[in-house]
This record gives structure tokens, sequence and C-alpha cells, in this order.
């Protein structure tokens, strides 16, 4: 009999092409995302050594990055630049011949929305895209990881990757959540316990009752934030959920190929006694609403707690957060509770799903914006956008006094016009608080969706349990 | 690619920990459909003011540092977005190493994409290249990759690791991509053998 493998070994085994002696790996390509601001200088490479893309049909593009969320974009886009990488994705797409979601399409939206929702992302598949955030697939049980513009060069050119195998990390969620806590708070609150470097050289598997217990699109919450935390990748085996939530997907097997394929991903889960090279267990009872107050997306804490002080850390983290703090504009020893906010964004790849939307309506419904503080919701694809029109959701959002936008990352790294001001603070469903990264100068407290209701209702970081208390 | 073998230049040291690719090349830069020209905006936010004058604090800007070859960093250097144009920005700069006691895993293969070798070294002896980089211009590190040594100026050495298959292809400049393509057969056979056993991929 073989060894007991993990699932990570088992997707790693079935995609090797060629093995060096050294242990350097030719890993087989299953899905290749594409979108305007990490692939262009790709494309003109392809160009300019007169090569093809390999297996154009396993290629799908879509430009999310840099569109503006306001109406009238299909037709154009002021910032010169941006429209010129879009125009480019436009003509790479149509002259390499890859399947395409151009801006005009409703099925346009960030590129970690559309290749789940479309049916392109399957268990047990390779999945790859420039964007560190491609761990979201990773939900399905694919192994799905960020790569550089030079590396998708070669996936377009040969469908392979040039890899060396990662190790293996178990994150284990035991138990049930409280009422409040969401993905997000699990995902946050792993990083704040293992670091940003946690997980640096492992593809992390996630597992446990908490994490059998969400909803697909939780599981990409939780995995999209995989990279935060250090690791390439995050992983979760897929199982009745999965199945359900791919079934009937426009790219999604049917008939007996269905069959077949459901054959082997049922076979995809990490064999009892296989091991694991590190292991974090974490009660999902003991995960409150979280926060963060600094500039990594390690700086998280209980939104009961207090700011830190940066005497508080050890090492080279002591001037970090020196640093985060005087760049946050806060004070040792403040609640996080008194930290007043400007601005609210709902979206991204994080956060930006159906599920998402409904749970941060629920808290705004019948409740309207704190004075003074302005609110973004950004579906995260035209599909995500027309569900909730559906469902009454953008209604909800626009009484509330919302701006109800157009698909695309938006905000979340503000390379379009969505940007804070210098100073302006946020509280933000996104994946990063980098200093800088929604605006120069902008302040950015990460945080779930119906946390992010919950602040924008009362005008400061707030526990969402005390807003679901009032309401109850 | 350019070929690393061995390089003596000025160090600049830059201990903050977790240096993050949205401060290595902020996200209004990623506009660009060339790989080269970003040099000029490398660390944007830390190296200008707001109203686009220079910050004489920023390491970079110091007149010890202008032709700076070596970066000695704090810990999980590069972490955060897959942007290119972290090491493309780098590398236009003039800037050919980076030393820290870790690396975010897609900054660190970009880095080798692009004729840049990132050094892994423990604590300690980050802290000693730290405090010589802190001696300005006149004082030269050495990094030699086929020995996998870095040299401080006043001759403390330190060995470092480095992925064999990594080491011959900056040694030799090598494309991965041409080496690949020399792997085609393999490539078609593996497609052949998935169309029976997982057609629906």
């Amino acid at each position: 009999m073989s060894a007991p493998k993990t699932l990570y070994d088992k997707i790693w085994d079935a995609h090797v092409v060629d093995t060096q002696p050294d242990g350097t790996c030719l890993l087989y390509i299953d899905r290749h995302l594409v979108h305007e601001v990490t692939s262009p200088q790709a494309f003109e490479g392809l160009r300019m050594s007169g090569r093809k893309v390999r297996a154009p049909e396993k290629t799908i593009a879509v430009p999310d990055h840099n569109v503006p969320t306001t109406a009238g974009r299909e037709t154009h886009i002021d910032n010169e630049e941006s429209r010129i990488q879009v125009e480019a994705l436009d003509k790479n797409a149509k002259d390499f011949g890859i399947n395409y979601y151009p801006v005009t399409d409703i099925r346009q939206g960030i590129v970690h929305i559309v290749g789940p929702e479309q049916g392109w992302t399957l268990p047990g598949m390779t999945v790859v895209c420039g964007d560190s955030h491609t761990a979201t697939h990773g939900a399905f049980g694919a192994l799905a990881h960020g790569i550089g513009t030079s590396e998708v060069e070669h996936v377009l050119a040969t469908q392979t990757l040039i890899q060396k195998k990662s190790k293996n990390m178990k994150v284990e969620i035991t138990g049930k959540l409280r009422p409040g806590v969401t993905a997000k708070d699990i995902t946050l609150s792993i990083i704040g316990q293992t670091g940003t470097a946690g997980g640096t050289g492992y593809v992390i598997e996630y597992c446990g009752e908490a994490i059998r217990d969400l909803s697909m699109e939780g599981r990409m919450t939780v995995c999209n934030m995989a990279i935060e935390g250090g690791a390439r990748a995050g992983l979760i085996a897929p199982d009745e959920k999965t199945f359900e939530y791919v079934k009937g997907r426009p790219h999604a097997p049917k008939g007996a190929a269905w069959e077949a394929a459901l054959a082997w991903w049922k076979t995809l889960y990490t064999d009892e006694g296989a091991h694991f090279d590190k292991v974090v267990t974490i009660r999902g009872e003991d995960i409150a609403p979280v926060v963060t107050w600094g500039t990594s997306p390690e700086d998280v804490l209980p939104i009961t707690a207090t700011v830190p002080a940066a005497e508080d850390f050890t090492g080279g983290k002591v001037d970090a957060a020196r640093r985060s703090l005087d760049y946050m504009g806060l004070k040792p020893g403040m609640k996080l509770t008194d930290i007043k906010i400007d601005a609210v964004f709902i979206g991204s790849c994080t956060n930006g799903r159906i599920e998402d939307l409904r749970a941060a309506a629920e808290i705004l419904k019948g409740k309207h914006l704190a004075p003074g503080v302005r609110g973004m919701v950004v579906p995260g694809s035209g599909l995500v956008r027309l569900q909730a029109e559906e469902e009454g959701l953008d209604k909800i959002f626009k009484d509330a006094g919302f701006e109800w936008r157009l698909a695309g990352c938006s905000m979340c790294l503000g390379m379009n016009p969505d940007q804070l001001a210098p100073g302006e603070r946020c509280a933000a469903t996104s994946n990063r608080n980098f200093e800088g990264r929604m605006g120069r100068g902008g302040r950015t407290h990460l945080m779930s969706p119906v946390m992010a209701a919950a602040a924008a209702i009362t005008g400061h970081l707030t526990d969402v349990r005390d807003i679901m208390a009032e309401t109850v | 690619m350019e070929k690393f073998e061995k390089l003596t230049g000025i160090a600049a040291p830059m201990p903050l920990v977790n240096i993050d690719t949205d401060m290595i090349i902020p996200k209004q830069f990623l506009k660009t459909i060339k790989r080269t020209g970003l040099g000029v905006n490398l660390f944007d936010e830390m190296r200008y003011n707001p109203d686009g004058s220079e910050n004489p604090d920023f390491v970079l800007n110091q007149p010890a540092y202008r032709q700076t070859e070596i970066l000695v960093a704090g810990d999980n250097f590069g972490c955060g977005s897959s942007r290119e144009h972290a090491p493309w920005a780098m590398k236009d700069f003039g800037i050919k190493a980076v030393i820290s006691t870790s690396f975010a895993d897609i900054f660190f293969n970009n880095c080798f994409q692009n004729g840049i070798l990132p050094i892994v070294l423990p604590a300690e002896a980050v802290a000693v290249l730290m405090e010589d980089a802190k001696k300005g211009s006149n004082a030269r590190m050495t990094v030699d990759l086929e020995a996998q040594t870095v040299t401080s100026s006043d001759g403390q050495s330190f060995h470092f690791e480095v992925d064999a298959f990594k080491k011959h292809c900056l040694l030799n400049g090598l494309d991965d991509i041409g080496l690949t393509l020399q792997k085609v057969p393999a490539i078609d056979s593996y497609e052949a053998q998935m169309a029976q056993a997982r057609p629906w991929v």
C-alpha cells in the first residue's frame, strides 16, 4: 500500500509532467486566469518570440483591476493608462483566441469570482493567475496560487510551471462559530495567530467542523486570504456542498463526464495518518468578530480590545508597529470601538459574493449610514449584482445611503478612480491594509461584511453583536 | 535574461519588517504595459513627499545610497501582491540582490525571473550585514553566487543556501520558457494521457 497522502500531495502528483533529479518539477496547469494588469508584458513576450498560447481553451481573461465601477465604462474609460491596459487585454484575448469576458459582458467581474461562477474552477485542478488572491479557488479543493508575469508568459507558452513542492500545513478550526462570527473572522484570526509569514513555504489545508459548516462563499473567503498568511495556496477538501455548487455551471462537466469527474473528486481528501509539517488548531468558539488596527493583515484584534502599544511587540515588529500606529493615527490604549470612520467599502474578491451582500444588507435593513460617512458597495461580478438586485438588496443599500456600483476590484487596491483621500479612514471588507493600498495616506481597517455594515450605521468601529442584539 | 555571477556594490539598510509589494511599487504604476522605466517609482510613497519632492530621510535618497545595488531588509520582504512590477522596479533602479531572513514566496520567484538574487540568511548574519550597510558608500559588500557567500566590507563572510536549479539558471542567464520548451514531448504525452483520464478538464 502506498503511504498516506495529503490532499495537496494528491493534486500535486496528478499534475507532474516531469521531475528533475533535484526535485524540481514541471507541473501541468489546468486553468489559467488572466487580468489586464499583470498580463500585457507576457503577451508582448509571446509576440516577440513568435510563440502561441498553448491551450487557449484553458485560458480565461477578464478585466477587473482597472475598470471604473460607474456607468458609461462600456464605452469610455477616462484614465488613459487604464484604458490602454483594458484595450490591450481586449486585443490579446482576440489575437490569441482565449476565453474572454469583456467589460460589456454581464458575466464580467473580479477574476476570482468569475472563475468559480462560470464553473471554470473545479475540484482537483491546478489553477494559476497573475494575482496573489488566486488562493481563493482552493475552496474547491483546487491547487490554486498566484504567479508573476514571467510565469504568466511561461504558462501561456507551455501550459506548465516549473515548481518545487511546498510543505504541508494543516489549519483546523474545531467546533461551532458563535453568532456574529464569519468566515472573514476565521481567516483574519488565523493570520493574527500565525503572522503574515507563518505560512511561507507551505500549502495550507483548512479543515475542521467550522470549515465544513461554511458555505462555498465562506470557504472562498477563508482560502482567499491564505496568501496574507504567507501561504501560496489554501485548500479545502471538496464535499457535497462543493459538488452542489459546481453542478450545472456553464463550464462544469455534464452527463457521463460529470459522473466520471465526481468519482475522482470524491477521492480528493487527506488520507488518515498523512503527514503535516505544521499544524495549527483554533477553537471555533474562541473566535470573535475581529478588525485590523495596523498596516499588516497580522495586526488583528477582537473588536472588544484596545489599540496596542509598539512596546507590546518584540524584535523588528516594535518599529513596524510604531510606524503603523503613526500611519493609522491611533493612540495606544484607545478602545477599538472608539475609532471613527469616514468610509465603508463592501466588495472585493474576499467578500464581494452574494452571501456577503446578503449578510451586510441584513444588518443595514431599515438603517442609514452615520452622518458624514460615505459608503460603497461593489458586487464581485455582474451576475452577483444582478442577483442582488433580484433579491432587492440594492434597494436596502441605496436606502441606507450607499452607492451601488458596477463589478470590479475597485477600492480594494484603488487602481481605478475608487480611492481614499489622505487621512481618510475606511471600514473595508477587502484583504490588505497596507500603507497606501486604498489610496495614498488612506487608512484601512479590515473586517467582515456584517462588521463593516455595523460600522456604517454607527460611524465608528462597532461590535456587530451589539447591533444584532438591538434588532432582536 | 542577464547572468548573475558576482557582485560588489553598495548595500542599503532597510530594517523595517514586512516591506510589502505595495511599498516597493504602489498600484498607480502598475498601469504600464512595459517592464522598464519603473525604477524612478521604486518605493515611491516612502521616497517622495506628497508634493513630489524627495524625502531626504529615505535611505535611497541619501547621497551615500543613490547607487545602491544590494538591499539588506527586515523579515518577510516582498509580502503581498504577485506584481512582478516590484522586481522590475528594483532592477530598473539597479538593485541586483536583496538580503533578508525571509521572503514572500511569489516575490522570491519573481526575483529569479529577472536576474535578481534574493538571499536568505539567519537573523544574526542579517544583523551584521545591516550594520555593515549602515556604513554607507565607502563600504562595499560582495555577493558571490558561485561560492554562495556574502562578504561584508570588513571581510566577514556568510554562506547562504540557494536552490541548485535556480542557481544554474541565474549563473547562465537561462530563460525558463526556453528550457521548458525542450520538454514539449513530455507535455504532449501528459495531455494525451489526461484526455483519457480526466477528459472534463
